[in-house]
């Protein structure tokens, strides 16, 4: 007997959450820059008020472009549903929110991005919810951190910047044991290199500024729900078990079953904290996401090519490169993890060490020398962002990891030589001449 | 809300609002079947629209499945008379039924033995026959994937699967086919085997169709792979009093694909309204 069939990724991509316009034919998924939405009767406004019936209200709490947009990332990664959000710290803040209140405390990874680390760190504590930062790859730290008010664990894929993998299925099993979930962050990784619900994982949140939308051109975020946790079985989560005034005593889990949190997360969180994704920013970063896997190929090729070189690099006498970290090199810790959680490439972020020379040598010298080779490059864009089309550098340590004192510092990984690079679409020998150029000038003072 | 019936704890979703069961006649009741495998959350867009417009709702969790308790039932008969025995333990003396392929034979099983306890039934991707290829039974009976994997792959029309003319769930931001595999991963091991048996030897269709005395609906999915809706209008001709409406665009999971449709003409047949 055959089996089923399903359309595959790259399908998806193009075509999963959209048909064509029944209205005019369109093709493309129309733009629905509109607030709000005309009700055919006093009946359906109640019923649309009340969740009797599924449709659009108010474009805040959901919009038909937005709409196409969430169920396409939803397919994509295996999730039973998504809210696309203003940007990826409010996606990561929507979902802590739906999770939990005062008294809430959570467990993450030290290694993670520094706007996230700012949220978890000195922001959230003001509204009664605290962190525990815990190194990745430390996992019986990990487990020894949960607490009884423990509603969360959370991780990336990919350390930020310090590129550690993540062992998601393991520390997925550290956090079920406990009866709480695992939230990813999976913005460098994208659905195409790693999935984590199928890794273990119950909730995946994607900054689509980077890879997704591909472009640099919208802000945006996203968190899906892997539909699997059990809310019920925990008692951990009263927002989604018990009645809830905001909808006249709706129990979001007897209600929607395996889609309680992303339930609630649009019925209150973007109802109520109201940090929805534009139209406009959904139609362009639904524009990356039909090429996502075009594009992720291609970063992966030419991160792969660049490392190459920085290694080169590293060998050579006199070489201007002291480290080079990229989770598919032999030396690196978390090479064998990375083969088995990311067979098709471990994405195109790099991180490696500028050697300082001559009397600048030391800790001082080597931010000089990241200065010099910074201000060298021509064609890598000196900016704070990743996952763009085009090359881009930045230095974590004054600037997106600026916030973290001296000890943060060394337990994030982020050293004063450390270069990020992000590593986009151009021709990989243009973006070695440039490096190579960059690095001698960054070596000669 | 929890019940007893025949003994075991049994999960009743109702809507958002209790059941009236001292003033039947102020809201009629009415119980939501569900078919192989699930539970009430797959009436999710539907119970709370009927409990807000004038009827008291009751989404069952079959034995065995969901929130309920014991072990499921090996027969389409066994489970229309554990339907009954629901009323019973509900204090309900009558009831419209409307169910969802298992849900709608076990419907139309129980209006046709019980015809005084049956108000209406409405029956959602429906056939009169549901032969259950042999390597779908052996895979759900071994609690494999894969049994998940066909039930939700053919049950699905384009809403669910996608594509260039498909896409799109009804629900803004869910998709249907993950959130299908979801719930029925959820199920316990082995459950779906016994649904799926009792649906392939059930073969008393014909004749409880003609023995139906009250209303009918059919609401059949004009794509539907798994109850096509020809053998839906084929059974639907055996009811005295029956309606068919054929949803376009849709496959066997009427009720998720198509759930607007399903309330439109839910209202119509029941003459629901707001209250």
């Amino acid at each position: 007997m055959a089996g089923a069939k399903f359309l595959k990724f790259d399908t998806q991509s193009l075509h999963a959450g959209q048909r064509p316009d029944p209205a005019t034919g369109a093709r493309a998924v129309p733009i629905h820059l509109t607030s709000s939405y005309v009700f055919s009767d006093v009946d359906q406004a109640a019923a649309l008020f009340n969740l009797e019936r599924p449709g659009h209200i108010y474009s805040r709490i959901s919009n038909p472009t937005v709409a196409v947009l969430e169920e396409r990332l939803a397919t994509l990664e295996g999730g039973v549903g998504a809210v696309c959000t203003a940007s990826g710290q409010a996606a990561m803040t929507l979902a802590i929110m739906t999770l939990m209140g005062a008294g809430g405390h959570i467990v993450a990874s030290s290694s993670i991005y520094g706007g996230s680390r700012n949220l978890l760190a000195y922001t959230l504590p003001r509204f009664g919810i605290t962190t525990t930062f815990v190194h990745p790859r430390d996992l019986d730290g990990i487990r020894a951190a949960i607490r009884p008010e423990t509603r969360l664990v959370f991780g990336e894929v990919l350390g930020n910047p310090g590129l550690e993998v993540l062992d998601v299925p393991k520390v997925a099993a550290i956090a079920h044991q406990a009866g709480i979930p695992l939230m990813i962050d999976s913005t460098f990784t994208t659905p195409y290199l790693c999935r984590p619900f199928e890794h273990g994982a119950d909730i995946v949140m994607h900054s689509c500024t980077k890879w997704l939308g591909g472009h640099g051109t919208a802000i945006g975020g996203v968190v899906i729900d892997g539909g699997r946790f059990d809310w019920e079985s925990s008692g951990k989560f009263p927002t989604l078990t018990e009645p809830y005034a905001g909808y006249h005593g709706i129990d979001f889990s007897e209600e929607y079953g395996p889609a309680a949190f992303i339930a609630r997360a649009r019925a209150e969180g973007l109802r109520d904290f109201g940090a929805c994704m534009s139209p406009m920013n959904a139609f362009q970063i639904l524009q990356g996401v039909e090429t996502l896997p075009l594009r992720m190929k291609c970063h992966i090729h030419n991160a792969r090519k660049v490392v190459c070189f920085l290694e080169g690099e590293l060998n050579a006498a006199k070489g201007a490169v002291a480290w080079v970290s990229y989770p598919e090199l032999v030396d690196h810790p978390d090479h064998a993890l990375a083969s088995r959680l990311l067979p098709h490439g471990a994405g195109s972020i790099i991180s490696f060490g500028i050697r300082a020379s001559g009397q600048g040598g030391g800790e001082g010298g080597s931010r000089e020398a990241g200065r010099r080779f910074i201000e060298s490059l021509t064609l890598f864009s000196h900016l704070a962002n990743v996952g763009d089309a085009k090359s881009l550098v930045i230095h974590p340590a004054s600037t997106t990891h600026a916030q973290l004192d001296a000890e943060a510092l060394a337990a994030a990984g982020v050293g004063e030589d450390m270069i990020r690079l992000s590593i986009g679409l151009e021709d990989c020998e243009d973006l070695i001449d440039d490096l190579k150029q960059a690095l001698r000038a960054a070596t000669k003072g | 809300m929890q019940l007893t019936v025949n003994g075991t704890p049994v999960f009743v979703h109702t809507g958002g609002r209790e059941i009236d069961s001292a003033r039947p006649a102020a809201r009629p009741a009415i119980v939501l079947i569900h078919g192989a495998g699930m539970d009430h959350s797959v009436w999710s867009l539907q119970s709370r629209y009927l409990a807000h417009h004038g009827r008291s709702v009751l989404a069952v969790d079959l034995p065995g499945h969901g929130r309920s308790g014991g072990e499921p039932l090996d027969s389409i008969a066994a489970i229309a008379d554990w339907v009954i025995a629901l009323l019973d333990a509900a204090g309900l003396e009558r009831a419209a039924l409307i169910g969802h392929s298992m849900g709608a034979l076990v419907a139309l099983d129980a209006a046709a033995r019980h015809g005084t306890r049956v108000e209406a039934v409405a029956l959602l991707g429906v056939a009169e026959r549901m032969p259950v290829h042999p390597d779908l039974l052996a895979a759900a009976h071994a609690g494999e994937q894969s049994a998940i994997e066909m039930v939700i792959g053919w049950g699905h029309g384009p809403r669910g699967h996608g594509g260039a003319q498909g896409g799109s769930c009804p629900t803004p931001g869910l998709a249907l086919i993950p959130g299908g595999r979801r719930l029925m991963a959820s199920i316990r091991p082995g459950v779906l085997g016994v649904d799926l048996a009792a649906c392939n030897e059930y073969g008393q269709g014909a004749d409880a169709a003609a023995s139906v005395a009250c209303p009918a609906l059919f609401l059949l999915g004009a794509l539907d792979k798994m109850t096509p809706a020809k053998a839906g209008r084929a059974l639907a001709a055996r009811v005295k009093s029956s309606q068919v409406v054929v949803l376009p665009q849709t496959g066997h999971m009427v009720m998720t694909e198509a759930p607007d449709a399903v309330l439109d003409t839910l209202t119509s047949f029941l003459s629901l309204r707001r209250g």
